[in-house]
């Protein structure tokens, strides 16, 4: 190859891709800044104080950079052999090689008292004006408002046709949920991370928090946000399949809204108690059902209930979903005895949703039962 | 012993030579390397665009599972073994490897392994989908039946690895001719003495994690599980044990071969010859007391933090070391461009630059926002490729000549260096500006503010791989012929291997040489 | 370090690709067996690799019969085993450290106490002890837990006690059949040795029973927990060490009073058998002190 060709390759090979991506863009409105190429500030002090430590190693690291490549491609540039230039033979010196063995260290102390001081802050969980505990699920999250009777699930909701390219993607796509975790601004907020299942991870950027959930422990960590807004973050902990799809959304609002809202919450949550005794027609529980199913089991047994073979059976003709109500009941209540993956959606869904997403199965996918469950059956059976 | 090959595949099968070995180990390697490939460039084309496109997430988890799996234990390890089985008995003068018929054993193991680990591609359920890193329990309870395979695979992986080790060691501690004392060895001799050890130490390590998972799923056992005491992190404790020194194991090597090729094409010696040697030490120590940085968000006591913070840190002081030595023994020396040379000055530059996002990772704080994402991608694949890969390639160019008697086509040899080195950082730069715009790793599918720089790092990727091609063909063709080379290659390059003829006889020292 | 010039390069062989098919079989069959499958392939695997190892080390043996193997060929065998012996070392200290992690951070922390002592709000009413009788899981959900702690633990200062003694012994018989056979004494060696044997047979039988003790008697099993977990994985893999130990020795003695193999000054085979001997001794000294007097 002719290095004119070489070189017509070369700069097509860097420009094309800038093109490529120029024309396929998708617009974003809304969303976050696109050629995002550096971290967010944040809306913390932990998140500002990280944020300038991120900095400062970076231009320490860049400072170190272009004096060494600097020197090497000084010496690439005047000593080549093609310019006649002779090599010298010297190959040892104690002096210059303790020099550059110290001052590195010295370099690094100067690095790791800020990020001691730091690190001793995110230390401090201390003192908290509110405790959440936070719950990693297969692939959703928990929030639960310690000392209060709030608690609900957290899931995706993108469209599962803008994942498959049959609609266009909204700003947030996949950074977008059902029911976000609301909290007070200038508060301390100390979050109980845990998990049900597998180890996942919550992160959101603009805190400067991320912290593993870890089955069978809690881990603790805080934050404090200066503004009120909408934060946005994602499990950061390979959780198994749909891990790219738990987001976290944060909205942090004034105090006063949010004491209003954790009393709606409350009330609404009572409200749904006092449907359990309420008797629901086969039609009603059906689409409550259905929708409930598209949220919760939806991951696993997918849409049209066939289920991944290997992995996740399917509803579609299930031996369970098609026979003896307690044993479907008893699956979807208390999970599965076997494989962890099912889990006991009794603790996770009100009876009435519970009711109705076993009544859905009964009789969707070609499973005509027909039959139904009322919420105050589980409710029965769930007390046997 | 003056007699050659036997003919026939039976030669390949019944080898006890170091060069047929050697040679093996190596096609092997490039052929998992197409193989990790491949599944990169499956990952590649699924992130080109955000939304499901190519494959599905459970399988999108499948490819990065094996793709880790296999780079790190088919491509880069097996190269170094290759690299050392052709090399440390030449540089030390000695006639094979110290036990023959068992590195025949150490290879052979390796295919059946790597065919058990693929086969669980085609397993109900699939492939391994946890990572490379497979922590529990997400590869314990939750893990497909194919795990069952998975562990016995990294089983009798692990126990050739060791068996390549101790050959090594014993090799270089009992074969070296008369008058080559330690510190007259080669560094890449050193490197891989002090590789072996790394390997004899912490491979055990990894069967012991891999036999507590498989007691965890069949046996019902604890360790994993606080349920009946145990502790999911436990495993990470356990498996970054092995893990971190298994990361300067697909370095330390390669520091060897850059030594050996920067001098010859600067035409002075190196500089700091035993700063070099004590510096590839310290690392070796130091990697044992840092494992836990890969473990910043686990929740440690803060005093943990801080230690491993700091011992962290400290690995770049030998590293810098070495990165010194290689720019001082360049400076006012007298350079020449060939393609070994220009690998290795872009292994100095582009591996410097992955050891300094490796530093932003070691700060604690700083590594709560980087942790698990895209930030960290670059920084392995900036020591891993430009790393481990290129210095392999360096030293195959620098070699090759010596192995076949042939010289490479130098243009094609430049032509390949500049689309892997454009290749490269297309791909792999753009991955720190997603990391720290906050893009996860292990992602099928991502939110759209990351969408261009991943259609850039994409194209990057094919880039790349293509450039591997070039390699392929040159490589085979100065194996079947081309222009001879003499028995010094290159203009006064130090080392024994440079005494013998090219291409160096079947076996090379009979009798030993005597070394000065 | 000079290198002879007759170092002894073997030939072509077939050995290794047949281990290669072996071990193979082996790892292939296991997980396949595991998984419920068969036990065939396994069986098939673990056959050829005793077959091939068979004719390996009697292809050894052979060869340093035919005085082919130089000093220096001899001293790579000596790096050879004491670096696997290291290896081994590092595989225990897997298991050992895991005990250690799990008594000095995982069981207080679940307890309630230290950094991630808010774990304990999990697992209400758990209590760290050790040996761990009652799991976090039972301390939860009582009967109806899944994994149930241990009624009894095995007493120290009984059959561990005298499989120390025991074990402590054959590494003392071991050594003075060494040194018999250093000064030619032929009959002395086979004595001392047949002890040897005998002693780690003694040991074994030991063991069963303990293990029978436990499994019947006292609840103690792999599933009981992370005490019976720590316990039978240690104490199992020093078990399996031991057997593979006597079989070692087993082999030695059986080359000396059949075939009437090793010289005074040429024996390695038997000496990296008694190395990998006091090496498992070693690591039950660890046991019998981390696992059982310190356990109880
Ligand atoms: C060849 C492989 C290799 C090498 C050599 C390194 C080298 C280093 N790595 Fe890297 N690392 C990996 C492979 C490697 N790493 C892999 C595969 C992972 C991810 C695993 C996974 O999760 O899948 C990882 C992850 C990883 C993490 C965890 C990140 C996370 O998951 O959150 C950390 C954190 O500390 C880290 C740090 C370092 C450091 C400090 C070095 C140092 O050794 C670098 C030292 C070098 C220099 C610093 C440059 C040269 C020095 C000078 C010019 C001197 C002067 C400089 C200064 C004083 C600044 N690495
Ligand atoms: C030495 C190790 C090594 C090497 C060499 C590579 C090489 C490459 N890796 Fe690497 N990678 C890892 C080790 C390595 N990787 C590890 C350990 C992980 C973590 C896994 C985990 O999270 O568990 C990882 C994860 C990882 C990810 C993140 C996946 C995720 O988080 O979901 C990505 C994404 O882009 C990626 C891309 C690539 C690319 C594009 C290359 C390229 O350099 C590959 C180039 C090679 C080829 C392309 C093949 C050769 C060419 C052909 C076969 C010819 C045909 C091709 C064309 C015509 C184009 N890798
Ligand atoms: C995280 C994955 C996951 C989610 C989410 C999930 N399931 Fe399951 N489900 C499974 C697995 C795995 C099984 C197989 C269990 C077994 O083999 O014992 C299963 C089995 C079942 C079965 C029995 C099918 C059969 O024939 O064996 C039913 C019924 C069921 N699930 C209902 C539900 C309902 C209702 C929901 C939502 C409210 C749900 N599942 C959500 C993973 C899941
Ligand atoms: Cu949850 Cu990843
Ligand atoms: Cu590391």
């Amino acid at each position: 190859m002719g290095i004119k060709r070489l070189f017509a390759f070369l700069t097509l090979a860097t420009i094309a891709p800038g093109v490529l991506a120029q024309e396929t863009a998708q617009n974003v409105e809304g969303g976050a800044a696109r050629w995002g190429v550096n971290m967010t500030q944040g809306v913390t002090e932990v998140s500002r104080t990280t944020y300038d430590l991120h900095m400062l190693i970076f231009w320490i690291c860049v400072a170190i950079g272009v004096v060494v490549f600097g020197v090497m491609f000084y010496s690439m540039w005047r000593h080549r052999k093609s310019k006649g230039y002779e090599a010298a033979q010297f190959h040892e010196s104690t002096l210059v090689e303790l020099a550059w063995t110290i001052v590195p260290t010295l370099i690094l102390i100067g690095m790791a008292i800020p990020a001691t001081k730091t690190l001793y802050d995110i230390y401090d969980t201390k003192e908290a004006d509110l405790d959440i505990m936070i719950t990693g699920y297969q692939w959703k999250w928990k929030y639960d408002y310690m000392g209060s009777d709030v608690s609900f699930f957290s899931n995706l909701s993108t469209p599962q046709s803008q994942i498959n390219n049959q609609q266009p993607k909204a700003a947030n796509y996949l950074l977008e949920v059902d029911e976000p975790l609301v909290v007070p601004i200038n508060k301390k907020i100390r979050f109980l991370i845990t998990a049900n299942d597998v180890i996942h991870a919550w992160w959101v950027p603009d805190l400067a928090v991320k912290k593993d959930a870890i089955p069978g422990f809690v881990n603790e960590s805080w934050t404090r946000i200066e503004e009120p807004g909408i934060y946005r973050g994602q499990c950061a902990e390979l959780c198994g399949k749909d891990h790219g799809f738990m987001p976290i959304v944060v909205k942090a609002v004034p105090e006063d809204e949010y004491h209003s809202w954790l009393s709606d919450r409350a009330a609404a949550a009572a409200r749904i108690k006092e449907l359990t005794n309420k008797t629901f027609t086969f039609d009603e529980l059906y689409a409550r059902g259905e929708e409930i199913y598209n949220s919760a089991c939806v991951a696993c047994h997918q849409a049209k209930g066939e289920g991944i073979p290997g992995t996740f059976p399917a509803i579609a003709g299930s031996k369970i979903a098609t026979g003896p109500m307690d044993a479907h009941m008893s699956m979807v209540v208390d999970g599965s005895p076997s494989n962890p993956a099912m889990q006991a959606f009794g603790a996770q869904l009100s009876e009435v949703d519970l009711a109705a997403v076993i009544t859905y199965q009964r009789s969707a996918f070609g499973n005509n039962m027909g039959d139904t469950v009322q919420p105050i059956d589980v409710l029965n059976f769930k007390n046997k | 012993m003056a007699h050659g090959p036997k003919p026939g595949f039976t030669r390949w099968l019944y080898t006890t030579n170091h060069k047929d070995i050697g040679s093996m180990y190596l096609w092997f390697s490039f052929a998992m390397f197409l193989l990790g490939g491949c599944m990169a460039l499956v990952i590649r084309a699924e992130l080109f665009q955000p939304g499901l496109q190519i494959v599905q997430p459970g399988f999108f988890n499948q490819m990065t599972t094996m793709h880790g799996l296999i780079m790190v234990f088919g491509a880069v390890m097996p190269a170094f073994v290759g690299l050392a089985n052709w090399m440390v008995p030449m540089m030390i003068g000695a006639p094979d490897m110290a036990l023959p018929r068992m590195n025949n054993w150490s290879f052979w193991i390796l295919p059946f392994a790597f065919a058990m680990l693929t086969s669980t591609l085609f397993m109900e359920g699939g492939a391994p989908d946890f990572g490379w890193t497979f922590y529990a329990p997400l590869s314990t309870e939750y893990a497909p039946p194919s795990v069952t395979f998975f562990i016995f695979a990294v089983h009798i992986m692990g126990a050739s690895s060791i068996m390549g080790a101790i050959n090594i060691v014993a090799t270089i501690l009992n074969m070296r001719a008369p008058g080559m004392t330690l510190m007259k060895m080669p560094l890449f001799v050193w490197t891989w003495l002090i590789t072996a050890y790394l390997l004899i130490a912490v491979m055990p390590v990894l069967a012991g994690v891999v036999t507590m998972m498989l007691m965890d799923i069949h046996f019902g056992t604890s360790f994993f599980s606080a349920a009946g005491g145990g502790d999911p992190v436990l495993f990470q404790h356990v498996f970054w044990f092995f893990g971190h020194p298994e990361v300067y194991i697909m370095i330390l090597p390669a520091f060897g071969i850059v030594s050996a090729i920067i001098p010859t094409f600067a035409r002075k010696p190196l500089f700091g010859y035993s700063s070099m040697v004590y510096a590839t030490a310290s690392i070796a120590f130091l990697s044992f007391i840092v494992w836990a940085h890969h473990m910043f968000t686990v929740g440690m006591p803060i005093a943990g933090e801080l230690f491993f913070m700091y011992a962290t840190m400290l690995i770049a002081v030998p590293t810098g070391v070495k990165v010194f030595n290689w720019v001082t023994t360049m400076f006012r020396g007298s350079m020449t461009f060939e393609t070994p040379m220009l690998f290795s000055i872009a292994f100095v530059i582009l591996f410097t630059i992955g050891g300094f996002s490796g530093l932003m990772l070691a700060i604690a704080p700083a590594d709560f926002q980087y942790h698990d994402t895209y930030f960290v991608v670059a920084h392995f694949h900036y020591v891993l490729v430009p790393g481990a890969i290129f210095s392999i390639t360096a030293g195959v160019y620098y070699w090759l000549p010596k192995w076949t008697g042939n010289m490479y086509n130098e243009s094609m040899g430049k032509v390949h260096f500049w689309l892997a080195f454009v290749g490269l950082n297309v791909t792999f730069f753009p991955m720190h500006f997603v990391g720290l715009a906050g893009m996860p790793r292990r992602i099928p599918d991502y939110a759209l503010q990351f969408a261009d720089f991943n259609q850039i790092a994409s194209v990057g990727a094919f880039l790349f791989g293509a450039a591997q091609i070039l390699f392929l063909f040159n490589v085979i063709r100065t194996v079947r012929g081309g222009k001879k080379a003499t028995d010094e290659v290159w203009e006064n390059p130090e080392g024994l291997e440079w005494s013998v003829p090219s291409p160096a006889p079947y076996h090379t020292f009979s009798t030993p040489p005597v070394v000065r | 370090m000079a290198t002879e010039s007759s170092y002894y390069v073997p030939e072509q062989s077939r050995l290794p690709i047949f281990a290669t098919i072996g071990i193979f079989l082996m790892a292939f069959g296991a997980a396949t067996w595991i998984n419920g499958g068969s036990s065939y392939i396994f069986f098939a695997g673990s056959l050829a690799m005793a077959t091939v190892l068979w004719f390996w080390f009697a292809a050894v043996i052979k060869e340093n019969m035919q005085g082919l193997n130089s000093d220096q060929l001899k001293r790579s065998y000596v790096w050879g085993m004491g670096w696997f012996i290291f290896s081994e070392v590092m595989f225990f200290a897997a298991f050992f450290g895991a005990l250690y992690y799990i008594r000095t951070f995982t069981l207080p922390w679940l307890g309630g106490e230290g950094d991630r002592g808010s774990s304990n709000m999990l697992w209400e009413g758990f209590q760290n002890t050790w040996p761990l009788m009652v799991t976090p899981e039972q301390a939860v959900s009582g009967d109806a837990a899944k994994v149930v702690g241990p009624k009894g633990i095995i007493d120290p200062w009984h059959l561990p006690l005298i499989n120390t003694v025991l074990l402590l012994a054959s590494s003392v018989t071991v050594h003075i059949a060494h040194v018999y056979l250093k000064k030619g004494n032929r009959k002395g060696f086979n004595w001392w040795l047949t002890a040897t044997v005998a002693l780690g047979g003694a040991f074994l039988f030991f063991q069963v029973e303990e293990y029978l003790e436990a499994y019947q008697h006292l609840g103690l099993t792999l599933e009981s927990g992370i005490y019976g977990t720590t316990f039978f994985m240690l104490t199992g893999f020093h078990g399996m060490h031991v057997t593979l130990g006597t079989i070692m020795l087993l082999i030695m003695l059986l080359r000396s009073v059949i075939a009437n193999h090793f010289k005074p000054d040429d024996h390695f085979g038997f000496e990296a058998a008694s190395w990998y001997w006091h090496f498992v001794d070693v690591v039950w000294v660890g046991l019998f002190i981390f696992v059982y007097v310190l356990g109880a």
